[in-house]
């Protein structure tokens, strides 16, 4: 192992992925795609993904077993035995790694298999989930506005009366 | 009387609610403890539009807000993030009723969303529904797939990042 990612046969391979994004970004000018893209920067600000990707980072296994996923899917059987590690452990192990979003798991009959990334579904939940971030965000500071509004009426209106 | 005696209690927050509700149609709800024409206001003034529509949370900053609230109007908002290039959302609004409704157009891309937003009000609170209703299924999936690029560039550093810390941890 020489402690690189190698490109994944997965077309959700970090690799993959990034080439991916690169491939939309050249697709258009980059003013064009901008406004797609500066809402993403909005929406993903909002919602800070890194801290749980970074815990599952933390662990030197979690990292061997993205690498794994990098090059092919695996079942949890598969990864158990080439990490030397009981089902238990790992099932954790890629538990913490299917909460990050960095992994996604499907069982299929009694095999249950591990990919890189999410789920087409898990994705646009995710950009949903974003998305209320961002609005959220916009209506508590909106909230505000309308508290000050009710303010100066309430002012504006014992004004005229006295 | 004091300050403090005439502030109403502190109600919870509300719920901001995103639901896909078709193909083509996103659906975003939020009740605001306010009047409708009061929540239409911060809606139409460009100078209160400003105060709420980049919150700084996002990272981003509104560098220019211009809405012109008529049938026929336009709108144009540009955003700045960490020195590149301003970004503008623009359109025209085609439906007005005060208080009530409003309508408008997403040009900045060839199939953008009609975002309606409506102001209902009841019990001096009002409920906001704004649909944002795509031309087609795949408008929608597109602007949604477009968070793809934004992953691309999560999963792009995350790579860094994992190569740094396996180098750091050694030969496995």
């Amino acid at each position: 192992m020489d402690g690189r990612v190698t490109p994944g046969h997965d077309r959700r391979g970090f690799e993959a992925a990034a080439a991916f994004g690169g491939a939309a970004a050249r697709a258009r000018p980059l003013h064009a795609a901008n406004p797609c893209s500066i809402l993403n920067h909005m929406v993903q600000y909002a919602r800070a993904p890194f801290d749980a990707s970074f815990a599952a980072l933390s662990d030197a296994t979690r990292r061997g077993v993205l690498e794994q996923l990098g090059r092919a899917d695996a079942s949890i059987t598969d990864l158990a035995e080439k990490f030397r590690m009981t089902l238990t452990g790992m099932k954790k192990h890629v538990g913490v790694l299917e909460q990050a979003g960095l992994v996604t798991t499907e069982k299929v009959g009694r095999v249950r298999t591990c990919k890189l990334g999410l789920s087409r579904l898990e994705e646009e939940a995710a950009w949903i989930e974003s998305y209320r971030q961002l609005w959220d965000a916009r209506f508590d500071e909106l909230d505000k506005i309308v508290e000050d509004l009710k303010r100066k009426e309430k002012v504006d209106g014992r004004k005229k009366r006295a | 009387m004091d300050a403090k005696s005439e502030r109403e209690p502190t109600p919870t927050k509300n719920r901001t609610i995103v639901e896909r509700k078709s193909e083509r149609e996103l659906v975003i709800t939020r009740t605001f403890n306010g009047r409708a024409r009061i929540v239409f206001e911060a809606w139409t003034k460009p100078e209160l539009i400003k105060l709420w529509w980049a919150p700084k949370s996002t990272g981003v900053s509104l560098i220019s807000c211009e809405a012109d609230v008529r049938v026929g109007g336009g709108y144009r908002f540009e955003f700045g993030h960490e020195g590149s290039k301003p970004i503008a959302f623009f359109g025209r609004y085609i439906e007005v009723a005060p208080h009530a409704r409003l309508v408008w157009t997403n040009e900045e891309s060839d199939d953008g969303a009609v975002t309606t937003v409506t102001f209902e009000e009841k019990g001096g609170k009002t409920l906001l529904v704004m649909r944002e209703l795509y031309p087609t299924k795949e408008a929608l999936d597109a602007s949604i797939a477009g968070m793809e690029g934004g992953m691309s560039e999560t999963f792009a550093q995350l790579d860094e990042l994992l190569v740094t810390l396996s180098a750091g941890a050694g030969p496995a």
